[in-house]
């Protein structure tokens, strides 16, 4: 019998396997940020351990860092103390680090994309539950805990059961103005934030295919708010024209080798999943979440549902819970809810073609009043990009905010917080209770809806402009 | 890490589903970069308010958390287990956990134990009437067990020896070091190094 994708990862991944054991499985690459990081390094200094392969582990400053004033200390020493605890811990343990200000420097899962690090076939761990991003490229990507980033630094390793696989099948093309965004918040309300638990979701069909490299990666990094361990698509020649020319990319005979190996990942037609799921895109429209976990959402065009909609006793209490933290009335169409803050970028929607997509909408437009805008690129090498494209003339002259790269909003550990009580349309992946500051409240977006609510102050597509 | 034999004590019911690790710590706290003291930040948000069930004087003391389903979904922050254990707790029972929390809890000696939502409902009803109630988690016999029930729980027997012997895993993992090696020299010449 064939196997997934996903199996062919694992299956050239196994050290060792033995009946009644987790397998232990080899990793490729190993991504750190300054906060995860910490009391695994701790660890190894305690235990007297080194870092089996520095070589295969990058390091980058994200969450905590500021986007403006970059060039001057961190303001909160505590978030200081742990950047600075990044840096002695990469110096210590010889492991390359790209710290703030550097043109290296960025969003740890947009920076291992952009130096070509990030390769099908690999398997790559985090830190970070958003690992699943460097699925898009066919390789096998999750996020994990502290002590397991302690296990990788120490032997390059971690013992992992097998996970079962699932299918997510989306036929047909996207229609004119939907996005990838709208792509997954709508895969994600239809199988539920437990519906890929122990699985790794494979990414399938016309419309999947049909999506850029950077439309891949938004899918694949919302993996996890579907509950799944990770998210994968085959790569194709889509991936390989990405990755040709990147700084780590193979070359010459190398490239060809790799090459060769890459076209073999993809799922053979007698393999079986363990489960599967079929979407039709032709139905599809910008989707937009109204409650307090990314399961709940609709599309942009239908109205706050009521907790009664929902048969299920947990599914409506939930409602009822996150209706009442998000201030929203059942019946009220979507498009009339009211947006203080618009946040545009992050490791779901913060690369070039995402901030391309929403400078489309406000090239010659304006903000609302009173409306505050901050546009994130997700690294410098995004931000010197859109720079050169002019990018950041056209949200400045929109009145929206042009900062520096890092996580920023998505979850408010630098300055860029929501206040108690005002609300976002965010283009990040998590509307949990207080996730953008406490007391914030946030409804999920696609760039283009982004930009549109930015200039009616409404929850908006750029069809209604 | 702590060896997790079998566990007796009383339960707080949080009759929620999604709980989700921004809850369970807020992301303020993740700037700290030790491994202890985060109990003090456990479910911070909803202890700010007076009526949330860990304020009910009658739970202090409690050392089991009867959960709704998809407890510990998002963030992969495994301060939201060193959380739950320096606030006390030693068992967290739900219907489902998300990966990433399970593999948390599992390295750190926090049982997470997974009962059917019915069973998890009847228990929460036992310790709502009479929170004095007694409930003992048996990992020797992957049992629960409060007056009048006894339900079964699923654990792979690996997983279960090295949490009853207390191991962890990068010292059972450093006994490979062979394996890793001769797998180390197979790999691929062309894949990348970040040097």
């Amino acid at each position: 019998m064939g196997r997934t994708l996903a199996e062919k990862v694992w299956d050239a991944h196994v050290v060792r396997r033995v009946d009644d054991e987790p397998d232990l499985l080899y990793i490729d690459l190993h991504l750190v940020h300054e906060v995860t990081s910490p009391q695994a390094f701790e660890a190894l200094r305690l235990a007297g351990r080194s870092i089996r392969r520095p070589e295969l582990t990058l390091a980058t400053e994200d969450h905590n860092v500021p986007t403006t004033d970059t060039l001057r200390p961190i303001a909160d020493p505590v978030s200081a103390a742990q950047v600075e605890a990044l840096r002695k811990n990469c110096a210590d343990f010889g492991v390359r680090l790209y710290p703030m200000n550097d043109p290296g420097q960025g969003i740890v899962h947009v920076v291992g994309p952009q130096l070509g690090l990030t390769q099908p076939g690999m398997t790559i761990v985090c830190g970070d539950s958003h690992t699943a991003t460097h699925g898009a490229f066919g390789a096998l990507a999750f996020g994990i805990g502290t002590s397991q980033v302690e296990h990788v630094l120490a032997t390059q390793t971690l013992p992992q059961h097998p996970p079962k696989t699932m299918a997510v099948t989306v036929d047909g093309p996207l229609p004119a103005g939907v996005t990838a965004k709208d792509l997954i918040l709508a895969i994600i309300a239809r199988i539920g934030t437990g519906g890929g638990q122990g699985h790794v979701i494979e990414y399938r069909g016309e419309a999947i295919r049909g999506l850029s490299m950077e439309g891949r990666m938004t899918v694949c990094n919302m993996s996890i708010e579907a509950g799944a361990r990770a998210g994968m698509i085959a790569p194709d020649e889509v991936t390989f024209a990405h990755l040709r020319g990147r700084p780590h990319a193979p070359v010459g005979a190398a490239w060809d080798a790799a090459l060769a190996y890459w076209r073999t990942l993809a799922t053979d037609d007698d393999a079986l999943f363990d489960r599967e799921v079929v979407l039709d895109a032709t139905g599809l429209s910008p989707f937009v979440t109204w409650g307090t976990n990314p399961g709940q959402g609709a599309p942009l065009s239908a109205r706050v549902p009521a907790p009664a909609d929902y048969a299920d006793p947990a599914a409506r209490a939930s409602a009822e819970r996150a209706l009442a933290y998000m201030a929203l009335t059942p019946g009220t169409p979507l498009r009339d809810i009211t947006i203080d803050t618009v946040f545009i970028g992050s490791c779901t929607n913060g690369r070039i073609e995402d901030l391309r997509a929403a400078a489309d909408v406000l090239r010659g437009r304006r903000v609302a009043d009173g409306l505050r805008v901050l546009v994130v690129p997700g690294s410098m090498v995004v931000k010197a990009q859109a720079e050169a494209e002019g990018l950041d003339e056209v949200f400045r002259a929109a009145g929206a905010q042009w900062r520096s790269a890092g996580c920023s909003m998505c979850l408010g550990m630098n300055p860029d917080t929501l206040r108690p009580g005002e609300r976002s349309a965010s283009t990040s992946n998590r509307n949990f209770e207080g996730r953008q500051g406490p007391g914030g409240r946030t409804h999920l977006v696609s760039p283009a809806v982004a930009a549109a609510t930015a200039v009616t102050g409404r929850l908006t597509a750029p069809a209604d402009l | 890490m702590e060896a997790f034999t079998t566990h007796t004590g009383r339960a707080v019911p949080l009759r929620r589903s999604d709980v989700d690790t921004d809850q369970i710590i807020p992301s303020d706290w993740l700037k700290r970069i030790e491994r202890t003291g985060f109990g003090a930040g456990l479910f911070s948000q909803w202890r700010a308010d007076p009526g949330f069930v860990l304020n009910d004087p009658a739970y202090i003391g409690a050392t089991i958390l009867l959960a709704g389903p998809d407890f510990g979904t998002g963030s992969s922050r495994e301060h939201a287990v060193w959380a739950l254990q320096d606030y006390g707790f030693k068992v967290v029972i739900s219907a489902r956990f998300a990966d990433i929390f399970r593999g948390n809890a599992l390295g750190n000696g926090l049982l997470p134990v997974g009962l059917p939502a019915v069973t998890i409902e009847a228990l929460a009803d036992q310790v709502e009437a009479d929170p004095g109630v007694q409930i003992t988690v048996d990992l020797a016999t992957r049992e629960v067990r409060a007056p009048g029930l006894v339900a079964g729980f699923e654990i792979d027997d690996f997983t279960r020896w090295r949490l009853m012997e207390g191991l962890d895993d990068v010292g059972l993992t450093l006994r490979r070091q062979e394996g890793i090696a001769a797998f180390e020299a197979a790999r691929p010449g062309w894949l990348p190094v970040t040097s």
